[in-house]
């Protein structure tokens, strides 16, 4: 699949909320596409990733 | 001098800007969620460039803590933010439309309050807010674009500063550094900057539907 523009290999069947984690982001400071679609934060941990998926997380830091 | 009346400030923006350009700016409506460093200064921008229509929405008071980095000023400490922006934007334009919301901004009530914007600014500063606001927009207010801050604080590297768009309707500015590790926490010229990156983004959303 593609994670932020890279090819990640997968071996194993992974879920939105474990590549999060996987990816060092903390769950509620990040948000997630799928295919070009918002996924909702309660689907995280329930929606399995596929080869041909695309993924594009984004985190937030702070100060404003 | 006596306050212009609504044609003469229209006419002088139109004329500086193209009335096309002006006329995509003038019928917008634009969200702030967060009138910090970020909202605060964005707001009066876009003001100034000629967005009539603002919903804004913030918890707090103005601060003495506050006037290192955010549009306001020492009469003005104490005084809810949402009413001390109006404030502002009434002296840049008299007949600006301000929607004010002086609360706090849960996925519950952030879609009824920033309906109708072409746009919405996020400008919170906690990391799992701005996260919230940007998750509820997405999630639940399609049409909507939002434009975020992220990452802006200490000195210098200006050109670190920049504007991605990140998702089909999130357009994030910033640095992506967290203020916990930048050296000097935050100060006006590079929040400045940040804020300058997303009311510039605002308005290139308008006028050409990208940035």
């Amino acid at each position: 699949m593609k994670v932020n523009g890279k090819i990640l290999e997968s071996y194993m069947p992974m879920t939105v909320e474990g590549l999060v984690l996987g990816a060092g982001y903390m769950l509620d400071r990040v948000a997630v596409e799928l295919n070009g679609r918002i996924v909702p934060r309660s689907e995280y941990p329930r929606i399995l990733l596929k080869d041909d998926d695309s993924v594009e997380i984004v985190g937030f830091v702070g100060g404003g | 001098m006596p306050l212009p009346n609504m044609d003469d400030l229209d006419a002088v923006l139109s004329s500086r800007h193209s009335p096309d350009a002006y006329e995509a700016i003038r019928k917008a409506k634009i969200g702030i969620a967060g009138l910090g460093g970020l909202g605060s200064n964005a707001a009066a921008m876009l003001a100034r460039a000629g967005i009539s229509r603002l919903t804004i929405a913030d918890l707090d008071v103005v601060d003495l803590g506050n006037i290192n980095r955010q549009h306001y000023y020492l009469e003005q400490v104490g005084i809810a933010k949402v009413n001390a922006t109006e404030e502002l934007l009434r002296k840049i334009n008299p007949y600006i439309k301000v929607e004010k919301h002086c609360m706090r901004l849960t996925p519950g009530n952030i879609p009824d309050v920033f309906m109708g914007c072409n746009v919405v600014c996020e400008a919170f500063d906690v990391p799992s807010e701005k996260a919230m606001l940007i998750n509820t927009l997405l999630e639940k207010c399609s049409g909507i674009k939002v434009v975020s801050g992220s990452g802006m604080a200490g000195f210098g590297r200006s050109n670190d500063i920049r504007t991605e768009k990140l998702f089909a309707d999130l357009y994030i500015c910033g640095d992506g550094i967290d203020m916990e590790g930048a050296e000097g926490g935050l100060m006006s010229p590079r929040v400045n900057i940040c804020a300058g990156h997303m009311a510039n983004a605002v308005i290139s959303l308008l006028i050409k539907g990208d940035i």
